[in-house]
């Protein structure tokens, strides 16, 4: 090992800390937690906003604040996190130091620069441009500028996790093949490089149009461009919080993945073909074929979907296997009911992966689907279904798996260990609202991005049904509890990290087991069978067909199009 | 894709599966999934747009 | 564990537990089937979007459209006087987004086929025809042809549902379909 590096064994958990990585991981994740914490207030005060009947923001700031918590709870928070995630599934899952921690640095310093640069300008009002900054509307040059430094830094970042594998493989630090966590970090990575390539190739031409040196920038062209960030960064999001559900399953329960090669082949799938579904976003647009469509849109044959069906049997599957090694062998669940469920750390994992499955990753593939996206695009159906994915999918995954890092990192115990308990419901339970709330307000035509339910100052006015406004309301009411779990997550970290006890190096019983001797030695599929994940999966399947051809039915009503 | 790996020179990789000696090498991963959707998604896709012809009603 | 290497050197070779081999299986039949959903609806489906589409210079644009609200234009409505125009069955039908509204009103036949033309003036705008919900990207620079055939009569809103600015929520523009 270098000379340079200095190295710590957490007493508790038998992880091995670079300094360097580890003052990284602190430090990218404590800032995308400030980032959600101001991202998310804004959310609040738009779902506030879009209740017919509290509608609290006028129309600038109702744009303006929409355009920041895009930026903020999408990309800043999101990509800060998943920093510390590659630092952490290279660096420590590696027990190496990390290749190149000054450029690591600068990677955080330029996110962190171009963060607060896009922001405000975002907050300076010229710039309320959605995150998706579309032309010919035009932001002031500082907010592209804002958005590729930002770039830059987590390009750089990206690096120096490949240079880690580099290094780790050179010292030989681990034998045979990466961890399954790291290959999942190692997808996510990858397809990091392409989103920010996408981005960067669309972004350099527009901060020069915005600067006058460019006199057109093609829409269409943008806004395939454009997608092939917006969307690929969804995917980065997806490969990382599926490694970290792969982590914590591993912490919580020491399970061990039924099959190293199907779990491997689920997220080789996905960097083959994730990438394709920023094509979801074009499905109405003029001007591109059927057949690119229909490729791109199903990631070549709904291949990367059949990724994401094999993570979700085989997360829970290793689970209930782990789990009925150590006995709680009756009936097909008592694994599941006798696990951990006040533990902050297991509960938000698990939730989060169900309502990732059930929420988001259904709508998901419906709204994907070529013709079904008529009676979707842009309606509220559209953030409805991301904020199952993103929200209930990578945050709640991201808030769990920080009670486990946060006192590990920063030696010190949970502050508030009471709410910490709740928090995961509280905040799983808001969210799910907003989700559904807003995609059957979606259902029903409710434009997203729309300031206005009542069309008050429309020459020709137009009413939603009473319905929709009922589900505005209880989308608000489901907000400001969003708002109240995100809120209480972000009060426990920076208490935790401030008042936090101290712990003493002496090793402490903790709370999350120390992983055990792995669950079962080799060979592990042929050893257990996991009935009850199986036939979870089924339920899964069966409410998936149903609610897919629900849509197929809805889409033969409209008026015929060809 | 079984045992004809074994005549492979490097000793280390004797015995190891093709896909498997593929899903441990990072940079052909990095390369495979940079230029899927680079083809597919990227050029294909421009190209359609460039070639939409102009308007003659 | 997921967090170490493989304790099997070669795990390419291990077992697979059966029951992740169905559902392997399962799930690709699925993903499978969903596929074919797609072509299969455009083959037997009344709701697909057509290839078609046109570079098309805003201004020529324009001109098509007051070309046919000069034609067909039977009234007037709204306190700006906006043309309701009834094009012919089967005609080329014009319809354009400005910041902030769609013009004109069209007036289309129930069951009858029309070749409808989406484009922008100026910036992005959404075609999101309500109470029906069908949702279509218009662009600047570019006319999208659709085959509409309106299979119900009535009022119609076009709402604008890609942010256009702050007068976005105020583009509201309408279409009407009589029976006969
Ligand atoms: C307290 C939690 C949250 C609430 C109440 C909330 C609520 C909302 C609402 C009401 C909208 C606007 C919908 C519209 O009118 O188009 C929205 C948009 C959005 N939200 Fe959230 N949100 C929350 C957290 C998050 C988080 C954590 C993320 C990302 C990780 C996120 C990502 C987004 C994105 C990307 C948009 C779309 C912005 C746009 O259309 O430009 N939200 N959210
Ligand atoms: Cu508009
Ligand atoms: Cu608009």
């Amino acid at each position: 090992m270098s000379i340079l590096s200095k190295s710590r064994i957490c007493p508790e958990t038998g992880l091995f800390f670079d300094d360097q990585a580890e003052k990284l991981i602190k430090w990218n994740a404590v800032t995308g937690v400030v980032f959600l914490l101001v991202g998310g207030l804004f959310g609040v005060l738009m779902a506030l906003t879009r209740w017919t009947e509290v509608h609290i923001l006028p129309a600038d700031w109702f744009y303006l604040l929409l355009t920041a918590h895009g930026l903020d709870a999408l990309i800043v928070w999101i990509i800060f996190f998943e920093m510390a995630v590659l630092y952490l599934a290279s660096s420590t899952l590696l027990k190496v130091r990390l290749a190149a921690p000054k450029w690591a640095w600068l990677g955080y310093w330029l996110m962190l620069i171009g963060a607060v640069i896009t922001n405000v300008m975002v907050l300076e009002g010229d710039s309320s441009v959605m995150f998706t900054s579309y032309p010919p509307m035009k932001a002031h040059p500082l907010f592209y500028l804002g958005i590729i430094v930002f770039a830059v830094g987590a390009l750089i970042g990206t690096f120096c996790f490949f240079g880690t594998l580099v290094l780790a493989k050179e010292q030989k630090t681990y034998e045979g093949s990466l961890p399954l966590v790291t290959f999942g970090a190692l997808t996510a990575a990858i397809i990091a490089v392409f989103t920010i390539a996408s981005g960067a190739i669309i972004l350099v031409p527009t901060l020069l149009w915005s600067l006058g040196y460019i006199a057109h920038i093609d829409p269409l062209m943008y806004k395939t461009i454009w997608w092939a960030m917006g969307h690929s960064s969804q995917q980065i999001n997806v490969s990382a919080h599926v490694s970290v559900w792969y982590l914590i399953a591993a912490i919580v329960f020491g399970a061990k993945p039924l099959s190293e090669k199907v779990s491997r082949m689920a997220f080789l799938f996905y960097i083959f073909f994730l990438q394709l579904a920023s094509a979801h976003h074009l499905l109405v647009e003029p001007g591109l074929s059927s057949e690119w469509k229909i490729f791109n849109t199903s990631y070549a044959m709904y291949l990367a979907v059949l990724g994401s069906m094999i993570h979700g049997l085989t997360v829970p599957g290793s689970i209930e296997a782990a789990q009925r090694k150590k006995g709680f062998n009756k009936g097909l669940f008592e694994w599941l009911r006798r696990a951990p469920w006040g533990n902050p750390v297991f509960s938000g994992m698990f939730m989060s992966l169900v309502m990732f499955g059930f929420l988001g990753g259904i709508t998901g593939v419906i709204m994907g689907t070529e013709q079904i996206n008529i009676i979707m695009h842009n309606t509220l159906y559209v953030p409805g279904h991301f904020h199952a994915t993103v929200v209930a999918g990578t945050t709640l995954t991201f808030m769990a798996v920080s009670y486990f890092l946060v006192p590990v990192l920063f030696r010190r115990e949970l502050w508030l260990p009471g709410l910490a308990k709740w928090q995961t419901y509280i905040y799983a339970i808001g969210v799910a609202g907003i989700s559904v709330f807003m995609m059957a307000a979606g259902t029903l035509g409710v434009s997203r991005r729309h300031w206005d339910n009542n069309f008050a100052d429309a020459t020709l006015g137009f009413d939603y049904p009473a319905a929709a406004h009922m589900f505005l309301a209880l989308n608000g009411i489901s907000g400001l509890m969003a708002g109240l779990g995100g809120a209480s997550f972000c009060i426990i970290m920076v208490g935790t990290i401030l008042w936090g006890k101290k712990k003493s190096d002496v090793p402490a019983s903790a709370p999350a087991p120390a992983p055990e001797p792995a669950v079962h030695q080799a060979g592990s599929a042929g050893t257990i069978a996991v009935p009850g994940t199986f036939v979870l999966a089924l339920i899964f399947l069966g409410t998936f067909i149903l609610y897919y051809y629900v849509n197929w039915k809805y889409l033969a009503e409209v008026w015929h199009l060809s | 894709m079984t045992s004809q790996d074994n005549n492979t020179p490097d000793g280390e990789h004797e015995h190891i599966p093709f896909f498997q000696r593929m899903m441990d090498n990072p940079f052909l991963l990095l390369f495979i999934g940079v230029v899927m959707p680079t083809v597919f998604y990227i050029l294909w896709g421009v190209m359609e747009i460039a070639t939409i012809p102009i308007a003659t009603y | 564990m997921a967090i170490h290497p493989p304790e099997t050197k070669i795990w390419w070779k291990e077992p697979i537990h059966s029951i992740e081999i169905w559902w392997v299986l399962i799930a690709l039949v699925w993903s499978l089937i969903m596929f074919v959903m797609m072509p299969y609806w455009h083959i037997y489906g009344n709701q697909n979007l057509s290839n078609e589409a046109y570079r098309v210079d805003p201004e020529y644009f324009g001109e098509k459209v007051e070309d046919m609200v000069k034609k067909y234009t039977i009234r007037e409505e709204g306190d700006t006087g906006i043309p309701v125009v009834a094009p012919p069955v089967g005609s080329d039908v014009f319809l354009l987004a400005r910041l902030w509204e769609w013009y004109p009103i069209l007036e289309l036949k129930k069951g009858k086929e029309y070749r409808l033309h989406l484009s922008s003036m100026d910036w992005m705008h959404g075609f999101s025809l309500q109470p029906t919900n069908i949702n279509l990207q218009v662009h600047p620079g570019y006319d999208f042809v659709v085959t509409v055939t309106p299979t119900e009569s009535g009022k119609f809103a076009i709402i604008c549902n890609e942010y256009c600015g702050i007068g976005h929520h105020t583009m509201a523009g309408r279409m009407y379909v009589t029976d006969k």
